[in-house]
């Protein structure tokens, strides 16, 4: 095993790189981080949308939610391979693919977190803001989401490490990321895949376990500062 | 352009068989890695009351491997790895009888026992204390209070998430195709491969799941209206 830590460390962690295209884990944390950043303005959005009076914007978020939850994200990853060249005209590498099928479909279950924390929110923080003579923007900006963003801290992490776990199925349409990596890395051993795919587990776990820990206590330190100011929960 | 969309095309003669068999497979590998992670998830639940520590944390260790890695990782490592550890006679066995659907639903049943534990003891600790108390002092015994009294407000609460928990499953049943198993979306991808007909393809896959999962859903919200309670 550690035979092939020793000479293949690098494949796992960056790929090919320099004398090819970045992968591996840079590529796995470059596609989680980037991929939730770009979900979280979408997400709010859409969230806004479904909190929204209006019915012809409420609908068609609705919508989105629904269907991107009713459909394995696979399904949404040949969709955008098939559709997003066509779409824009020139083809799209794996990455570009995985990287736009993970902002829909997080930004989705994003919305959700958000959705709910907006209604879990006193009324009277709204009220209190329409009261002073805020308007909606205002409100929702400045009063509202704040709030709401703090509290769902942990969620957040918890949604990232759920995002990392998801660029794995990069390997299904052959996007440099660690877990395709692995699969290089095993088809050149052939003898050895338990050891291989060991390795790749524990390398996620590592991480997404760090990760996980840390939501628990940002949790516990939420509450506790919840505790602290006498807030019950909503 | 002259592309036409023609979803007939791919719901004929053995493309419509090929679907068929796609959905019946999705169907059948969901029902038993359903059954395996619920009979697992109830074991694991009553094995984490036992009052032996060690016990306690290897459970926790279960759960935390199975929350933390990837489903497409645990399906590479069973499918992959886990035969190469197998004595050679069970290796073959396992080989020669569509080893690929077996180790998909253990991976995949293995998974949701994970979860379903999860859910399970919640859903137990949600219930106060002085529940089980009252019901020892009006005189029941252990079991009498599990059954009479605990279970049938702990499974009011547990049985949303646990439908949660199917949809979530019925879904993650479509990563089985990585290793070739020939549920919907490995079959669609070959009736593409065969008819060239990318978007009739897709569609009618993305419609069967839609079906489905909306159904699932419906259940839930429809449990979720039934079984709220309120706790004091």
């Amino acid at each position: 095993m550690l035979e092939i830590i020793e000479n293949n460390w690098l494949l796992f962690l960056i790929g090919q790189y320099p004398h090819g295209p970045v992968g591996g884990l840079a590529m796995t944390l470059f596609l989680a981080v980037v991929g939730l950043s770009l979900s979280f303005p979408v997400a709010i959005a859409l969230a806004l949308a479904r909190l929204s009076s209006h019915r012809w914007l409420r609908g068609p978020a609705t919508a989105v939610v629904y269907v991107v939850r009713g459909l394995p994200l696979i399904m949404f990853i040949f969709w955008t391979y098939f559709a997003l060249p066509l779409l824009i005209g020139h083809t799209v590498g794996g990455v570009a693919t995985l990287l736009f099928a993970l902002v829909v479909y997080e930004a989705s279950y994003l919305s959700e977190i958000i959705r709910a924390g907006i209604e879990g929110l006193p009324k009277g923080q709204t009220e209190a803001a329409k009261a002073l003579g805020l308007g909606y923007f205002p409100t929702t900006f400045k009063v509202i989401l704040p709030q709401v963003l703090h509290n769902m801290l942990p969620s957040l992490v918890s949604q990232f490490v759920s995002t990392i776990k998801e660029t794995s199925l990069g390997y299904v349409i052959s996007a440099n990321e660690v877990t395709f990596a692995a699969s290089q890395v095993n088809n050149q051993l052939m003898t050895q895949p338990f050891e291989v795919y060991g390795l790749l587990a524990l390398t996620y776990f590592t991480l997404c376990f760090t990760l996980t820990s840390a939501a628990r206590w940002l949790e516990r330190r939420l509450a506790a500062e919840r505790g602290a100011l006498g807030i019950q929960p909503a | 352009m002259g592309y036409v969309f023609d979803p007939a095309a791919v719901l004929t003669g053995q493309y419509l068989d090929w679907f068929i068999w796609g959905v019946a497979t999705t169907i059948a590998l969901t029902v038993a890695a359903w059954l395996l992670g619920m009979t697992l998830g109830i074991i694991l639940t009553l094995v984490r009351t036992l009052p032996f520590r060690p016990l306690e944390w290897v459970v926790a260790g279960y759960v935390e491997y199975h929350r933390n890695v990837p489903l497409l990782v645990q399906i590479l490592v069973w499918y992959f790895g886990v035969p190469q550890l197998l004595p050679r006679a069970i290796r073959m066995w396992v080989n020669g009888h569509h080893s690929e659907f077996l180790l998909a639903m253990v991976a995949l049943g293995l998974a949701k026992a994970a979860y379903i534990t999860e859910d399970l003891r919640s859903g137990i600790r949600s219930i106060p204390k002085t529940q089980y108390e009252a019901a020892r002092s009006i005189g029941f015994n252990y079991l009498q209070a599990m059954s009479y009294v605990i279970l049938p407000q702990a499974l009011r609460i547990v049985i949303p998430p646990l439908i949660n928990q199917t949809l979530l499953l019925f879904k993650n049943t479509s990563l089985a195709m990585a290793i070739g198993v020939g549920e919907l979306t490995y079959r669609t991808r070959e009736v593409d491969s065969y008819t060239f007909k990318t978007f009739e393809a897709f569609a009618v896959a993305t419609i069967i799941y839609l079906s489905i999962s909306f159904a699932i859903m419906a259940l839930g919200a429809f449990a979720d209206r039934r079984l709220k309670l309120e706790l004091r």
